[in-house]
């Protein structure tokens, strides 16, 4: 066993812990996590396949700023929102299951059936062009100069579709001090909101405030929280 | 080492990623394994490109990190969105089409 299979098994192993930490997890930050566990693996088999640009690249873009946003907008959705075990469609789980075994089974056949092919190995192109970089540089600005140009249109329009899908129109003027404070005294609560958490058992941003006579105080929790108030009241009486 | 492990590794993955499009319900998980399925198709243009002794491999494998990025700011985009008007991250709640 030489080096490269030693390094080869084990990211493997890791990166497919990875993509099943994925899949099973169930709270959707922790997928998040074993996605970038297993992209840093796949980034080191990329410098196994002689690839040191793309292997950076993987993990300054994928680990560094996709699995990131990912995690951004996990919290502005929600860490908690779990998986329904509602089945829309009747019997789609077993279904799935089925078909991605069946699946895999294929393509694993396929590649393994095939006669292993003879390496030729990227040391001579690399020597060639002077670098991988310089390499990828060629070819980039080279042959494929006009892919290169359409991913800059694409680039482009991502940013822009983004920036309109997330954009968020004022349709009411901003309210003034004045008409809040106003609207404060109307409603019945003048004093602040109790912080989460107060006199209860953790201070955690999830846990409710406790009334003077022990009851959960539901309107201390962010709104996120209040939909789930089973949470609340497990805590307390735990 | 058989240089046909990768590509092996790489369906293996590709698979693990299909099954979480197909099982779960988040969105936003759904959303990252579509993304392993990705990563997946990379490793096996790498492998490919070390196989053919060409680089053309992993440029496809560069072009394909770029699609995902700009792929992954609309996706996540149109996840908030969903999520601002629906209060919900699940895909099956998403269904106003069908009506």
């Amino acid at each position: 066993m030489n080096g490269e299979s030693v390094v080869f098994w084990v990211t493997a192993i890791f990166s497919v812990v990875g993509a099943l930490g994925l899949v099973v997890s169930r709270k959707a930050v922790h997928s998040a996590l074993w996605v970038a566990f297993a992209m840093v693996n796949l980034a080191i088999l990329y410098f196994m396949l002689e690839a040191p640009f793309l292997a950076t690249t993987q993990i300054v873009v994928y680990t560094g700023a996709v699995m990131m946003l990912f995690l951004f907008v996990l919290m502005i959705v929600g860490v908690d929102s779990s998986d329904s075990l509602i089945e829309t469609i009747k019997g789609q789980r077993a279904i799935a299951i089925v078909l991605g075994l069946a699946f895999g089974v294929l393509i694993i056949v396929g590649i393994t059936a095939t006669a292993s092919p003879t390496v030729i190995g990227l040391v001579n192109e690399n020597i060639g062009y002077g670098g991988n970089v310089q390499g990828l540089a060629h070819l980039i600005f080279g042959r494929y100069l006009l892919a290169f140009e359409a991913t800059s249109a694409l680039l482009i329009t991502a940013v822009l579709g983004a920036m309109v899908l997330a954009h968020r129109e004022r349709w009411a003027p901003r309210k003034t001090q004045s008409e809040l404070s106003r609207e404060r005294t109307r409603s019945g609560q003048v004093t602040p909101l109790p912080n989460p958490g107060v006199l209860a058992r953790s201070n955690s941003v999830d846990t409710p405030a406790l009334l003077p006579d022990g009851t959960p105080a539901q309107a201390s929790l962010p709104t996120q929280f209040q939909s789930n108030p089973d949470d609340g009241v497990k805590e307390v009486t735990s | 080492m058989n240089p046909n492990n990768y590509l092996v590794l790489a369906g293996i993955l590709f698979t693990i990623g299909a099954f979480g499009v197909l099982v779960r319900r988040n969105a936003i998980i759904v959303f990252m394994s579509v993304e392993m399925m990705l990563n997946a198709a990379n490793l096996a243009f790498a492998a490919a490109s070390r196989i053919t002794g060409t680089l053309d491999g992993q440029v496809v494998a560069f072009f394909v990190m770029v699609v995902a990025a700009a792929e992954v700011v609309v996706g996540l985009a149109i996840i908030v969105t969903i999520f601002r008007t629906r209060r919900s991250a699940s895909i099956d709640e998403a269904n106003l089409l069908k009506y």
